[in-house]
């Protein structure tokens, strides 16, 4: 089976000024969301109590939800866990109660739900990501780009396909922080490492296609620059679109049959394969196109010896 | 011609056959068991497991096996209900010299166990583990600077020829103590004796008060109790993390919370009174020499020691009485070891200079004499009085070492007298640091995987199928060539946790879905190579040159990529914390796995099909 028989040639880079625009439009919608409405942050980030409990009756998810609201806890992060009667709640902690001040308005809570219900004992829960977490994920993050962005200048002779590989790198992650605001879904600590695996395939992704870009030129270093994207593009799209389909399987798996807690994890890893497609199309080649790429910026003189060989 | 050298083909089926064997364990799944170690963390020997299994045996609590690890013996149990009976039973029969902890132990058959193969443990987040939160009495760490001063006040002050009447502490209006006010006879020259305070402390406040009572105030700003407090927070967080790390947990979690507390969780820990024990005691040695003039006898019928000795009792309870002066303390220690000396097991010690410098005055003066070593140790102990619970500060102080001063030493010697474990324990609790301040356990609990078991049921099964129905793809797609890719993909998957587990890296959320993300791209390596000979079969290459061709020019695009990724993988290991750290790790093996697998994994099969003298005519690649 294949998905194109033949060699498919569209015209990918004529209608990039449409692409840019939703992009800007979507970056932008992503920042607002997340400044005006915020993420719905876990108490991976806030720390808290995690209850457990067991509705013989069954459990309502929503009014047990109102009814921990009602005993004081701020926006408590009610799930239903594996069936219809377990449920889990994440409370967020409330200054000056100690644990068994906590356990006592949790149960009444509960109970005033439904009084036939088995509460396990309250789990008290650290904050997962402290401020030295933060700020050694901003370092790394950062330190990242800088590489990221030498070695590509490194192994393609130009800075116009680094900044055009940073961009894409920078897109995806932010169109799921917008989604994650939108959505509300709690964000934790699993999606951050979504994240992470986002950026690490978008890299990969825009990677790829520069690869073939180097060797269209490398064939024809007369090819307008344009058509080499295009058809870079469209040379390596069966192994886009083989590679994303394969890993949606997998990851669409993990969110229909995964479980409510990895939810928000499956989430921002299908938006992000997704965006990472079309970043590395539409961003990261077309940025490198309005740069001014050419084929001498990426054979300078000499044609670069071929660095590797097979193992 | 598709060759493959031979050499290649051994190193692919090596490395295989070697992962599959280290990977192996992982898929047993572990089993309830009890952790049993001897309270003076010797070795358990034959005598004291015999002693376990009878103690089980006895209550009728049966057990799959029973061995010993390191120290310590494990207990294994078919459920929870037997494990919790067997810690009953042995706390019950062994509660003097053992202690006891419920844990979890590998499944896989005890081959594996002895030669090292063990399972990759799970972090916090998939399996729970232990969280204690400590307060940190910061106020005390700015009463030691204070204290410090003092000495350095005093000396100065001595040295100058300016008699005091008095040293008084001085507090903040919130009760910390942060200076010391000298008080002088009257007629003094109190800026001369500013000056000479001044000289050994120069960064602190000095205020002269003229009048019936002169006196100079030396006070710590606002500032520097703050910057005080926070660093004593930064100490002891430092000295957690070294002892967390010592004790050999994987990924312990060292936190502040709020101003004064720290918070410590230790994954896959669910009891152990021995962690507890280590990273909870403020321990400090003191040099001293022995009393040799008066009777020990004497001191303890009158309950009282002579003047300028004091009481003190070595651990076997006997008595024995120690000068007042102290030679030497922990704070001056610079580092500390175990050893084997003649004597037995023990630490070697080194001093900085000026405790060098002491001990050697000290030791010319008294060879032949014994000297102690008293350990000092600071724990917190409940006790119920009239039927409260209260909570009280407990000092031991107890005589480790007594021992003849046979020659004349300065800043490095050893410490004898104690057993192997204790040795070490010792040790590490003088290497890791003093504490800056005294810290005391708020609040101790197991807490639960994060996740659930349920939620981490249905994620091993949602990825499981995800797997399955991938393979099933990438045959339909491939035909052949898909089913060597699915091959190739499993043994990717077994390569990684074979690595990982060599690492002891513990696997958390983000570790699996570092595991994603790297089977993501070692099916991406696998599609950019056939996608390539599916090109080359298109321009008519015949069709064992089209899978040469596909390997050479797909080659170029997978190491970038893979190095691309790599770099980020590297920083964020470097860089990263936690479950940051946790998923780098994942990611840059995976990266080297999957390169492996694809680059000669695949090649390898797809040559042992297609190559040879004997030309294929058409490849199955769909």
């Amino acid at each position: 089976m294949e998905f194109f028989h033949k060699a498919t040639n569209f015209p990918f880079m004529a209608t990039r000024r449409i692409w840019y625009t939703l992009s800007i439009a979507l970056v932008v919608a992503s920042l607002a969301l997340y400044f005006t409405r915020g993420l719905n942050l876990s108490v991976d980030f806030t720390g808290g109590t995690v209850v457990e409990a067991s509705y013989s009756g069954g459990a309502d998810v929503e009014k047990v939800r109102h009814a921990l609201e009602g005993a004081g806890f701020h926006e408590p992060a009610v799930q239903s866990f594996g069936n219809s009667r377990d449920i889990s709640a994440r409370l967020a902690p409330i200054e000056g109660l100690n644990i068994d001040d906590v356990r006592g308005k949790v149960e009444t809570a509960l109970r005033s739900v439904d009084p036939d219900v088995t509460i396990k004992p309250p789990e008290f829960v650290g904050a997962q990501v402290g401020d030295e977490l933060r700020n050694s994920a901003i370092l790394a993050l950062s330190l990242t780009l800088v590489l990221v962005f030498f070695y590509l200048i490194f192994r393609f002779h130009t800075w116009r396909l680094s900044t055009g590989a940073i961009l894409a790198l920078l897109h995806d992650p932010i169109l799921i922080i917008g989604w994650f605001a939108l959505s509300q879904t709690p964000f934790d600590l699993a999606v951050v490492a979504a994240l992470l695996a986002v950026v690490g395939y978008s890299l990969n992704d825009t990677i790829i296609v520069f690869d073939r870009i180097r060797e269209r030129f490398e064939a024809n270093r007369r090819l307008e620059t344009r058509l080499a994207l295009d058809q870079s593009i469209n040379q390596t799209l069966s192994r886009t679109i083989m590679t994303k389909v394969t890993t949606l399987i997998v990851v669409v798996a993990l969110l229909v049959l995964g479980g409510s807690a990895l939810r928000g994890f499956s989430e921002a890893l299908v938006i992000g394969i997704v965006a990472g497609t079309y970043s590395s199309i539409y961003i990261s080649s077309a940025v490198a196109l309005d740069l001014g790429l050419k084929a001498e910026h990426v054979f300078p003189v000499v044609r670069s010896k071929e660095v590797d060989s097979l193992p | 011609m598709l060759e493959f050298a031979r050499w290649k083909y051994i190193v692919v089926s090596v490395v295989a056959l070697l992962a599959l064997l280290i990977a192996a364990p992982n898929f047993f799944g572990e089993d309830a068991a009890l952790q049993v170690a001897r309270k003076d963390r010797a070795k358990i020997d034959d005598a004291g497991r015999k002693a376990v299994e009878d103690a089980l045996k006895a209550k009728g609590v049966t057990f799959r096996r029973a061995y010993v690890d390191g120290e310590r013996m494990m207990v294994l149990f078919d459920d929870g209900p037997s494990q919790l009976a067997g810690r009953d039973a042995v706390n019950e029969a062994l509660s003097e010299g053992y202690v006891s902890a419920l844990a979890r132990a590998p499944r896989a058959p005890d081959i594996f166990r002895k030669i090292g193969l063990k399972p990759m443990p799970l972090g916090l987040d998939l399996r729970g583990g232990l969280y204690l939160l400590y307060q940190v009495d910061v106020n005390d760490a700015v009463r030691q600077l204070v204290d410090s001063y003092e000495q350095d006040y005093r000396r100065a002050l001595t040295a100058a020829n300016i008699p005091f009447n008095d040293a008084l502490p001085l507090n903040t209006g919130s009760g910390v103590n942060n200076g010391v006010r000298f008080t002088f006879p009257a007629g003094t020259d109190l800026s001369a004796a500013r000056d000479a305070m001044r000289k050994v402390v120069t960064d602190v406040g000095y205020n002269i008060n003229d009048g019936a009572s002169p006196s100079v105030d030396a006070e710590l700003s606002d500032t520097q109790v703050t910057e005080r407090q926070r660093s004593a927070i930064q100490q002891n967080m430092t000295s957690l993390r070294n002892r967390v790390g010592e004790l050999g947990v994987t990924e312990p979690e060292v936190r502040q919370q709020g101003i004064e507390r720290i918070s410590v969780a230790l994954p896959g820990i669910d009891n152990s009174a021995e962690v507890k024990d280590i990273l909870g005691r403020v321990a400090t040695l003191e040099f001293r020499l022995s009393d040799v003039t008066n009777s020990v006898e004497e001191a303890v019928a009158r309950g009282r020691a002579p003047v300028g000795s004091r009481l003190y009792y070595h651990r076997n309870g006997r008595p024995t009485l120690l000068k007042r002066e102290i030679i030497a303390t922990g704070d001056q220690l610079v580092d500390a070891n175990t050893t084997v000396t003649q004597e037995g097991p023990g630490v070697a010690i080194r001093l900085n200079a000026q405790a060098g410098d002491e001990m050697l005055r000290i030791t010319q003066a008294n060879l032949g004499r014994p000297m102690a070593v008293v350990l000092i140790e600071k724990t917190r102990e409940k006790s119920i009085v009239n039927g409260q619970e209260v909570e009280r500060e407990v000092t031991k102080q107890e005589v480790i070492s007594e021992a003849t001063i046979r020659g004349v030493f300065s800043n490095q010697f050893n410490i004898t007298g104690l057993g192997q474990g204790e040795a070490r324990d010792l040790a590490l609790l003088m290497r890791s640091g003093q504490l800056a301040a005294k810290q005391f356990l708020v609040s101790e609990r197991p807490i639960g995987a994060s996740l659930g078991q349920d939620n981490i049921r249905s994620g091993v099964r949602a990825l499981i199928i995800g797997s399955a129905a991938l393979f099933v793809f990438m045959i339909f797609y491939y035909h052949l060539f898909g089913v060597v890719a699915s091959i190739v993909l499993a043994g990717n998957v077994v390569l990684l946790t074979a690595l990982l587990s060599l690492m002891k890296a513990s696997l958390s959320l983000p570790g699996i879905a570092g595991i994603l993300l790297t089977v993501g791209m070692a099916v991406d390596a696998n599609v950019i190579i056939y996608e390539r000979v599916r090109e080359e079969l298109r321009n008519g290459v015949s069709p064992q040159a089209s899978i040469r061709a596909g390997f050479e020019k797909a080659w170029s695009a997978i190491w970038d990529s893979n190095v691309t990724t790599g770099i980020a993988g590297l920083i964020l290991w470097v860089f990263g914390t936690g479950p940051i750290r946790n998923f780098a790790i994942v990611l840059v093996l995976g990266i080297m796995t999957s390169m492996f697998s694809a680059m000669l994994g695949s090649r390898a099969l797809l040559t042992l099909i297609y190559g040879g003298a004997h030309k294929p005519a058409k490849l199955s690649i769909g």
